[in-house]
């Protein structure tokens, strides 16, 4: 502090104390000038459904419909929301064209996160659904951990295993690993009910229930999680444990055995 | 393989002519070949590769020693709940990591030491130990005889019946201990198998809220786990309690409903059925919202909610039971009923 004073009548002092001046004032004015910003977003939401049906009748309407109505190949879209949209394209699994098998994987995304923006809000604009939820909701901040738990092994871990670590369902369909899934995807598919997933709607799984179930999943399979014991073998259970146990394990075991009792190196003859 | 392919070094009559043995394997193919003549190792015809060996026995019995020390200096040094990470296992607990490396290492070490030591320093010579018969020779047997009956005559058990007879009796009634004590496994389970919680008039409750449904919260795809109103997670028997009465609440078009007794007791399209797979109890709840098949994950069984909760696949011998549900007059979700049937595996009496 001393320091500061010393040079308060420095020839520069007033140019930085302006300067500091200018930047609250022009902070503060940005934080409460919400009218114009409104006003602003309105035109810009126009702009995305125009820029996203632009989209979506090049990459998408071949399925969903010129108009999102839904076709032989593909379901409507009329509803689902741009939570829907958000994830299904976010996460790469659509546009699904190339994709073959029981259940359309998770790929490399190939469109922007701008462009899906737009392309969610073209098929928010079809009907009422589920939003992409913002920061704070899915923030694992103040979350219930252990509330978190008894919640996913109530309604997620039947398919998703203990950990998320995910599971095979009927017919080659799989519920998929979580692990390194974003939060905004899993809380999108706990919203929307991707593919064969049931959804698990605001309704009967409140906003803070699915903060929990995502910091829980961070607890116990994000990236930093600590794994005590190592080599967990994919964290599957019993099962995968067992088999590498009697398969490499005592395998290694006869082997050693053979061995031990087999004949010794005897000299060369010369 | 074709005998072409066997070369011809290991073809029999080429072996046959190297040793002394040819003649007689002619006359005799069965005969007894006998031992190989006994090669030496390098370590038994040079004392420079013998000692080599002892070093590297005693080189291992060292770490292993070095190993014992780490496992105690680690024990020590690293605190329960350190966590580090190390290539290719993660990030593993620092004290399960270096006591496991070091006692494995230091058995190992013990284990790799006393084999190099038996397979390069101790007499490799091969020995035959000759079998001979199980049976005992007679005069062992005539005086094994010989004593019992010796035994039998002092004891006079033939002539002192009192005690042969209630020695008899005694040994008869002890079993009988063992067999009361079985009465422990009962109670006989009466009618709990029959019956659950639920009951006419009983609200739907959300089991993630704890607070009842109302069927404009359950969407069409969604999936909703349910408990009878009343009931709290932490009552004496909670859990033998939603072990029966474990609800799945789940909602379909009308029109994709099949059978028409499920149709008459949904509301709406809203279905509740029994969580508990009919096969051997596990919580059956994996459904697909676009099938509408429900999977068990214990055995694969695969209910059909459009069609009653038929089984269309796997061990199950029954549908899952429906319950019954209607709507009160505040709006929630509420049972008409308990099950008609007995949720859960079959039983003996089920019927």
């Amino acid at each position: 502090m001393k320091k500061l004073s010393a040079r308060r009548r420095h020839p520069l002092a007033a140019v930085v104390v302006l300067l500091f001046a200018l930047a609250a004032t022009g902070g503060l004015y940005a934080v409460f000038a919400p009218a114009d910003q409104a006003q602003a977003d309105e035109t810009a939401q126009s702009l995305a459904i125009d820029e996203g049906k632009k989209l979506y009748s090049v990459g998408c309407s071949s399925c969903h419909g010129a108009n999102g109505q839904g076709g032989s190949d593909g379901p409507s879209l009329a509803g689902v929301g741009s939570a829907a949209v958000d994830f299904q394209v976010g996460t790469g699994r659509m546009p699904a064209a190339t994709s073959q098998g029981a259940q359309v994987p998770k790929k490399k995304k190939i469109y922007s996160q701008a462009e899906i923006d737009q392309l969610a809000a073209y098929i928010a604009s079809l009907g009422v659904g589920p939003t992409v939820p913002k920061p704070e909701q899915y923030s694992i901040k103040d979350a219930d951990i252990g509330h978190g738990g008894e919640l996913f092994r109530n309604n997620c871990a039947q398919c998703h295993n203990f950990t998320g670590e995910g599971g095979a369902l009927t017919e080659g369909k799989y519920a998929p690993s979580l692990e390194g899934v974003d939060p905004k995807y899993i809380y999108e598919a706990m919203q929307t009910g991707p593919q064969n997933m049931p959804s698990f709607p605001d309704s009967t799984m409140p906003e803070e229930a699915k903060k929990d179930i995502i910091a829980y999943l961070d607890a116990v399979n994000g990236e930093d999680t600590p794994n005590p014991g190592g080599l967990k073998l994919g964290g599957l259970g019993p099962v995968s444990e067992g088999l590498f146990a009697w398969i490499f394990g005592l395998g290694a075991l006869v082997a050693t055995a053979v061995w031990v009792a087999a004949r010794t190196a005897k000299a060369k003859k010369s | 393989m074709s005998s072409q392919d066997i070369p011809e070094t290991s073809l029999p009559h080429e072996q046959a002519t190297e040793s002394s043995v040819a003649t007689r394997v002619d006359k005799d193919p069965f005969a007894d070949p006998g031992l190989p003549p006994h090669e030496h190792r390098i370590q038994d015809i040079d004392e420079r590769a013998a000692k080599r060996s002892e070093r590297t026995v005693a080189l291992l019995f060292t770490v292993s020693m070095l190993s014992t020390v780490a496992f105690i200096a680690s024990f020590v040094a690293f605190p329960i709940d350190k966590i580090v990470y190390i290539w290719p296992f993660g990030r593993v607990s620092a004290l399960n990591f270096s006591l496991g490396l070091t006692l494995g290492l230091a058995l190992f070490c013990i284990g790799a030491g006393a084999v190099h030591w038996a397979r390069t320093l101790m007499s490799d010579v091969e020995v035959a130990d000759e079998r001979h018969a199980i049976e005992a020779e007679p005069e062992v047997k005539a005086k094994v005889m010989a004593d019992f009956r010796q035994g039998a005559k002092e004891s006079a058990i033939g002539r002192r019946k009192l005690i042969r007879n209630t020695m008899f009796g005694a040994l008869a009634l002890v079993p009988l201990s063992g067999v009361v004590l079985l009465r422990d496994l009962g109670p006989l389970p009466e009618d709990k198998l029959r019956h659950t919680k639920w009951a006419k008039g009983k609200l739907l409750v959300n089991q993630n809220t704890k607070e009842p449904l109302r069927p404009e919260d359950v969407a069409v795809g969604s999936l909703t786990f349910a408990m009878p109103e009343g009931m709290d997670e932490h009552d004496h028997g909670f859990l033998n309690e939603i072990a029966k009465a474990a609800l799945m609440v789940v909602r379909m078009e009308p029109d994709d409903i099949k059978d028409k007794r499920e149709l008459e007791w949904s509301h709406e399209g809203i279905v509740a059925y029994s969580k508990i797979c009919t096969h051997v109890g596990c919580p059956v709840s994996l459904y697909e919202q676009q099938t509408h098949h429900v999977l068990c994950p214990c055995h694969q069984s695969t209910f059909d909610l459009t069609d009653g909760a038929r089984v269309i696949f796997g061990p199950a011998g029954h549908p899952l039971p429906q319950l019954r549900i209607g709507v009160s007059e505040e709006g929630y979700l509420q049972a008409l009923g308990d099950f008609e049937e007995p949720v859960g595996p079959s039983f003996w009496e089920r019927g």
